[in-house]
């Protein structure tokens, strides 16, 4: 007899929308093994598994699927760390429903297995279980690994697997790039983050934390001065846009990346308890609609802020944030407002941002991408009243280390020239990857990129003896 | 950690502490910073390098009290360490020949102004330096200056040391004695920095300000610290902290400054949440 098809994804628990709007603790509550099993059954293990196309770094999907089947969790940690080093981290921020969900069969007629979910519950698994860590027996060769976010802790993870002395650069005073800036514990919390920081500890790796390569030391001198070997340059995108509109510096103006620091980093959630503060405002209003937008929105939202307004000049359809997101803030009482372009900003006389002006827009003819392009309505500008205002358009890199380290080629955004199959850069024993060659991405393929990275540095530094 | 090797107290509520960042010290330039936080939920405050001694590796800073966070820091003596130290952040000061220079400095920006002057001497400037206080208790490094500098001019505001005046109503009177320098450079207070931008401009000299802008990260990744400089947005921790005092959008600063008056005082008559940082107590 055919096996009946289940058309839904088991549901993961959540908290309550209107819990969970006034707390940090995680949104996503997570499968239980019962439902992660009963979730597994419904993947009809592929021999030709289309999902696994669609994932960045091509996990082994029906593998672990099928392990997870049997309750074998540990071994089916060990298939997806097999491509994907931070399993915990990527089941929960993965944008799924473009990559391995995007392709599965299943999601043909009903919806696709839930991938992310199965891989966020293995490495939930694997990250309370103590994993056993193995070193391997000294080369002898250091590598310099500059920036601590996706990119660089997963070269750091498979140059520490190889035997190679490893020291990790980190700008800020705590490792994990934008895992620990950036994203809000309410979908990714730090502890999991820590959880794998330390596990690279164990493995040898060196962490120097406030130590901006580029001021503390150049690139050339950690080669010449510190006796490196080869170098892998994880820097990201961290530099924040803005849009260049009349009152951008009145105060109440942030940039996502400085809301959400000093939310994230700062612990200004518990100002003044914590020493920094941020100001909330009570009606406040976020320009962009990605996933940095939607966690600035929720992000304020659970500071207390009263209304809170995603501005952003397309339709829903287009809306760039993982759908999860979107939806959650939807439920959470964030209001979109689609086809609305910000104009410029409104202040007091004293300096204090009290508006948003917008323009209003409608979709045109379809441009070169085939999408309908906004175009703006004449005369229907109006003044959304918020006294808070964050702009979350993109972000570019960071250029402390290239400045200094003229020889390493970029290109006219700033990001540094590196082979995708590589990540060999224009200088020898340079290697780089993730957001300060892609621009900003995702956190897998900032992964990818490590990872590729740490095998060419391999290749390499065993060519050299 | 970072080592407090040494502290003193220079003037009622101005500190130096000599703290202990090799690493930084073998790196450190004049006009260059540090950012601190003194405990695991201390905030990030930037200060200026005052001075850096490579052998020892020793960085120093000299910081007034002004409110929560150099309260706290202040708490701190030698042998206590500070949980944070990075730098050395922002660009250097341009040094060169360029003749006469004269170092304004205000308050406790004696402190940023000495290694500058130190170094633009040993480039060959006739440095004249300028530096002025409220009153004469709150007068430091005077001795420092006067080595670093080819000339040293001293004042009060209320006149109980030295002279009477502002910085200035000496730098007006020295340029109509003197004729003008090459440059200026000012630092101190917001307001001490546009008054003398202000005075130059009249006189057309060339004047650099070192700005103090509220920081969170210090490494271009923010914008908390932005800036007007001619009709550009400029971020002080990265492309500064040294900018052209005639181009620099002064109101705006002074504005972007007190944009945290209420916390800042909140955070002084605080009672604490009690959550101990651990951030359960939010809802
Ligand atoms: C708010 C937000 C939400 C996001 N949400 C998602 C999501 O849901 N899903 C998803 O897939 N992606 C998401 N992204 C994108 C994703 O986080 C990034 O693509 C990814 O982190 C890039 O990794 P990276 O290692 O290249 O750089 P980063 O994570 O940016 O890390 C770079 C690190 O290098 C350090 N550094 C920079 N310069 C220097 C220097 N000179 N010396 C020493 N250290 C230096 C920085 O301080 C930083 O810690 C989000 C991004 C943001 C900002
Ligand atoms: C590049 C630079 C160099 C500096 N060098 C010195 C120095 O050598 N000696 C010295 O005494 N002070 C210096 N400052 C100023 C010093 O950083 C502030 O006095 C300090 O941060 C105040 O913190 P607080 O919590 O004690 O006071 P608060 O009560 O929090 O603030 C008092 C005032 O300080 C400013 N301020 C607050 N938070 C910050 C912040 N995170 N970053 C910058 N300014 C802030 C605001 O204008 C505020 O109104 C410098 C600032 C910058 C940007
Ligand atoms: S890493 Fe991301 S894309 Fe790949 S299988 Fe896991 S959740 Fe899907
Ligand atoms: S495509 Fe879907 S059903 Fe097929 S193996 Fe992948 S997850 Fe399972
Ligand atoms: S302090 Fe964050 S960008 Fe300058
Ligand atoms: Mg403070």
């Amino acid at each position: 007899m055919a096996k009946q098809i289940i058309p839904k994804k088991y549901a993961m628990p959540h908290q309550d929308p209107q819990v969970r709007a006034k707390n940090f603790d995680e949104v996503a509550l997570g499968y239980t093994e019962e439902l992660a099993v009963a979730e597994a059954e419904r993947c009809l293990n592929c021999k030709k598994p289309f999902c696994k196309e669609g994932c960045p770094v091509s996990v082994d999907i029906p593998e672990f699927i099928a392990l997870v089947k049997e309750r074998k969790f540990e071994e089916a940690a060990k298939v997806i760390k097999r491509t994907n080093a931070l399993p915990a981290v990527c089941g929960r921020v993965c944008p799924q429903e473009n990559q391995c969900e995007k392709f599965c069969v299943v999601g043909k007629k009903n919806e696709p297995v839930g991938i992310g979910r199965l891989e966020r519950f293995v490495g939930d698994y694997i990250v309370q279980k103590d994993e056993r860590i193995e070193k391997a027996e000294p080369t002898g060769y250091k590598v310099a690994i500059v920036g601590s976010g996706p990119a660089g802790l997963a070269c750091a993870a498979d140059l520490a697997r190889l035997g190679h002395s490893v020291t990790m650069y980190e700008a800020l005073h705590t490792p994990g790039g934008v895992l620990m800036y950036g994203i809000p514990e309410f979908r990714l919390p730090k502890a999991i983050v820590q959880k794998e920081i330390e596990n690279l500890k164990k493995m040898g790796v060196e962490i120097e934390t406030n130590a901006i390569i580029g001021q503390i030391a150049s690139l050339d001198e950690l080669f010449k001065e510190e006796g490196f070997d080869a170098a892998f340059l994880g820097t990201g995108a961290g530099t924040p846009y803005f849009m260049n509109l009349p009152g951008e510096n009145y105060n109440g103006v942030y940039s996502a990346n400085e809301f959400l620091t000093r939310s994230n980093l700062m612990k200004a959630y518990c100002f003044p308890e914590c020493d920094t503060p941020v100001k909330v405002g009570k009606k406040v209003a976020v320009l962009g609609g990605g996933n940095v937008a939607m966690d600035a929105a929720r992000t304020a939202l659970r500071l207390g802020a009263e209304e809170v307004y995603i501005v952003y000049r397309r339709s829903r359809a287009e809306l760039p944030a993982r759908l999860e997101e979107v939806e959650h803030a939807e439920e959470e009482g964030v209001q979109f407002l689609f086809l609305t372009n910000p104009t410029r900003y409104v202040g007091s006389e004293d300096g204090w941002l009290t508006g948003l002006e917008c323009i209003k827009m409608e979709l045109g003819e379809p441009d070169a991408s085939g999408r309908r392009k906004p175009v703006p309505i004449p005369g229907s500008e109006y003044v959304l009243p918020v006294d808070v205002a964050i702009v979350a358009i993109g972000q570019g890199p960071n250029p402390l280390l290239t400045n200094t380290t003229p020889d390493l080629e970029t290109n006219k955004r700033g990001n540094i020239v590196a082979d995708e199959s590589t990540g060999k850069t224009s200088k020898e024993g340079v290697y780089a990857g993730g957001d300060v060659v892609t621009g900003a991405a995702t956190v897998i393929k900032a992964m990818g990129a490590g990872r590729t990275a740490a095998k060419s540095i391999h290749e390499y530094l065993l060519s050299k003896s | 950690m970072y080592k407090i090797v040494a502290k003193k107290t220079l003037a009622p509520a101005i500190h130096e502490f000599d703290i202990l960042a090799p690493k930084v010290a073998k790196k450190a330039k004049a006009g260059q910073f540090i950012i601190v936080r003194v405990d695991e939920n201390g905030e990030r405050i930037p200060l200026t390098i005052a001075d850096y001694d490579r052998e020892a590796g020793t960085i120093t800073i000299v910081f007034a009290e002004a409110g929560y966070s150099t309260k706290k820091l202040a708490l701190l003596n030698a042998g206590d360490a500070v949980q944070d130290f990075v730098g050395p952040l922002g660009v250097p000061s341009h040094i060169e020949k360029f003749g006469n220079v004269v170092m304004v400095a205000g308050g406790v920006g004696v402190a940023p102004v000495f290694p500058i002057a130190r170094e633009m001497k040993a480039a060959g400037n006739h440095v004249v330096g300028i530096m002025g206080a409220r009153n004469q208790e709150l007068i430091f490094w005077e001795e420092k200056m006067k080595e670093a500098c080819s000339e040293l001019l001293v004042t009060t505001d209320d006149g109980s040391y030295v002279r009477k005046g502002f910085v200035t109503d000496v730098l007006r009177e020295y340029v109509e004695k003197e004729g003008k320098p090459d440059l200026v450079m000012a630092i101190g207070p917001l307001p001490m920095m546009r008054a003398v931008a202000n005075l130059t401009k009249e006189f057309e000299i060339k004047t650099m300000v070192s700005l103090n802008s509220i920081m969170v990260d210090g490494t271009g990744m923010c914008g908390a610290c932005r800036v007007t400089v001619g009709g550009e947005t400029r971020f002080v921790c990265v492309d500064g902290p040294e900018f052209d005092g005639h181009l620099v959008d002064f109101e705006e600063q002074l504005t972007r400054s007190r944009q945290y008056k209420t916390e800042e005082q909140h955070a002084l008559n605080r009672g604490g949440c009690g959550c101990g940082g651990g951030g359960k107590c939010h809802g």
